[in-house]
């Protein structure tokens, strides 16, 4: 049974915007998925109308084989939300915050407050309990964020930018955490701005802009769609001049850093070779761009060419 | 697996609690000053000018409006604590934690109710308190009293909630209570009968839903009202049952609440 199942979703703002153009999209349970777009492509508004906080115009939304139309209850309690803004009580001690999410899913106090502690550790907020939210760093408050979405226990996770203004040391430990949840069982959707965290994370993707799903396929085949890749080289010692490498397209960035263009075609050892033969040893390689970053960009430029 | 009825059990008792767990941690701001605000109401006009005015009704001044007195702390307060805490909801976005839960509106609404009512009590309760120390109240029927106590609470609870869905900024929520409830209140007969105005003023004064209530808690404590009591029961109940309809549209269409 699929997690998720949206059919035909549209939604047209008072304003006349039309934020959705007719959405479908399927969300097997279990998976690790990515939704990605451009600012404004419509990523919230599916998922505000997923969470029932956004009244949709028309369409179908199904979780977990429940209609959010007629099984509303059903489909409700198997969604937990974390949402791009704070959206807490920041005067509320931060376990009554988890404790009162748990009581509107029918969990009683007692067990709430246990379930709340559990979710506290886990997070890496038990010390601050007693806290009012205000006083938590933007980092604890986005883990206070997936602590309350998973008091319920959720089978659908919706991470919505879960990341943002998370340092770099946090924002790991939180993937870790989701790698972890989602092994557990829970299926997650994730969108995010960084596409690093997606592709690392996510095992399938959909990509929307302008209201419509531009791509929907698994994250593997969609970079395995990327015609080449840019590489920056760090090398030994210092050039003056970028080597000619045959087929391989190379510019020299710095006296000690060369950008190689390698298609999909071509191999890595062959680059390597070539490099060795002309005395140039490599000390360390990285992607100059994100694989999937590049992918996203040249399908939103596609869409846009389209809609032109 | 819970059935729905449990859950929505517990998800009322969390708002309920959550509502006066919130009015309890602030008390300075919701408790402390109506009780300051209503001694200072037994003192001055209570004794120092009550005592010039002589009898209203048969009664001393200061039996007179106590019965106003302690369904006006009521009134506001139970108005107060819905308005401004689900516009607090709407404001800092939390309405959101109740929106994607399993929560019917029916008990969003009851929740937030109950817990103006529960303001309401405990701020009428401790002026009923301080005004022992100034009259010695006896009260004529406590079924009544006890019974328009409570409907006036929830129906201004009611308008409270009301306000706060329609409500956009803080001047939103301070508009109704300061040109529309302060004035119904002071002349709902809380310090004077109807009978002293001239004969216009009189039926001016019978659109005014507060006085129904007002004499009618009167008539629980004291046993006179300006107006027929099973009138002015059927006048709360009609008000109650009108607004809550129209909260649960309001809350049904999102108004407010949702895009």
């Amino acid at each position: 049974m699929a997690a998720l199942v949206i059919k035909d979703l549209h939604k047209t703002y008072r304003n006349g915007f039309a934020a959705l153009k007719g959405i479908d999209l399927q969300v097997e349970q279990g998976d690790f998925f990515a939704l990605l777009g451009p600012n404004g492509a419509g990523k919230s508004t599916a998922i505000s109308i997923i969470a029932s906080l956004t009244n949709k115009t028309t369409g179908r939304v199904e979780i977990y084989g429940h209609d959010l139309d007629r099984e509303r209850d059903q489909a409700k309690r198997l969604i937990g939300l974390v949402p791009q803004e704070f959206n807490f009580n920041m005067w509320e001690p931060v376990v009554e915050i988890l404790v009162n999410q748990a009581g509107y899913y029918g969990i009683p106090r007692k067990l709430a407050f246990q379930r709340a502690g559990e979710a506290l550790q886990r997070l890496g907020l038990w010390e601050k309990r007693q806290t009012q939210a205000r006083w938590l760093s933007g980092g604890m408050k986005r883990r206070l964020m997936i602590a309350r979405a998973l008091v319920h226990r959720p089978r659908l996770l919706i991470l919505d930018e879960p990341t943002a203004g998370v340092d770099i040391e946090i924002r790991r430990s939180m993937w870790e955490f989701m790698r972890e949840i989602n092994r557990q069982g829970t299926t997650i959707i994730l969108t995010t701005h960084y596409l690093e965290e997606a592709e690392s994370l996510c095992r399938n993707i959909a990509i929307i802009d302008h209201g419509r799903i531009v791509e929907q396929t698994s994250m593997t085949r969609l970079l395995s769609q990327l015609h080449s890749e840019l590489f920056l080289l760090n090398i030994a010692a210092p050039i003056e001049r970028a080597p000619d490498l045959h087929d391989y397209r190379t510019t020299l960035v710095d006296s000690e850093t060369l950008e190689v263009e390698v298609d999909r075609e071509q191999s890595m050892n062959q680059l390597f070779g070539l490099l060795s033969a002309q005395g140039i040893e490599v000390v360390s390689m990285r992607n100059k761009q994100n694989r999937l970053e590049q992918m996203f960009v040249d399908l939103v430029d596609s869409a846009k060419e389209k809609r032109a | 697996m819970q059935n729905s009825w449990q859950i929505y059990r517990i998800a009322f008792q969390t708002i309920v609690t959550k509502e006066i767990l919130r009015f309890m941690r602030i008390w300075v701001q919701t408790l402390l000053p109506p009780a300051i605000t209503t001694t200072l109401y037994f003192i001055i006009f209570g004794r120092l000018i009550g005592d010039r005015i002589g009898e209203m009704d048969g009664y001393r001044y200061i039996d007179f409006i106590v019965p106003g007195l302690i369904l006006m702390s009521v009134i506001q307060n139970s108005y107060a604590n819905v308005v401004s805490s689900f516009f607090g909801t709407k404001l800092q976005h939390y309405i959101e934690e109740l929106l994607i839960a399993p929560v019917p509106h029916w008990v969003v609404l009851g929740g937030y109710v109950v817990g103006g009512v529960a303001r309401g009590t405990m701020v009428g309760i401790l002026v009923t308190i301080i005004s022992l120390f100034f009259t010695d109240l006896s009260i004529n029927s406590y079924g009544l009293t006890l019974l328009v106590f409570v409907l006036t609470s929830v129906l201004f609870a009611l308008a409270g909630f009301i306000n706060a869905v329609y409500a956009k900024t803080f001047d939103d929520i301070s508009i109704v209570p300061t040109f529309v409830l302060t004035p119904l209140t002071y002349l709902g007969g809380v310090f004077y009968s109807i009978e002293l105005l001239p004969e216009f003023w009189q039926w001016l004064s019978l659109a005014n839903p507060v006085l129904y209530m007002v004499n009618t808690f009167r008539f629980g404590i004291l046993g006179i009202s300006d107006i027929d009591v099973v009138v002015a029961l059927v006048i709360i109940l009609g008000f109650i049952a009108i607004l809550t309809v129209y909260s649960l549209r309001l809350l049904s269409r999102g108004v407010g609440i949702k895009e």
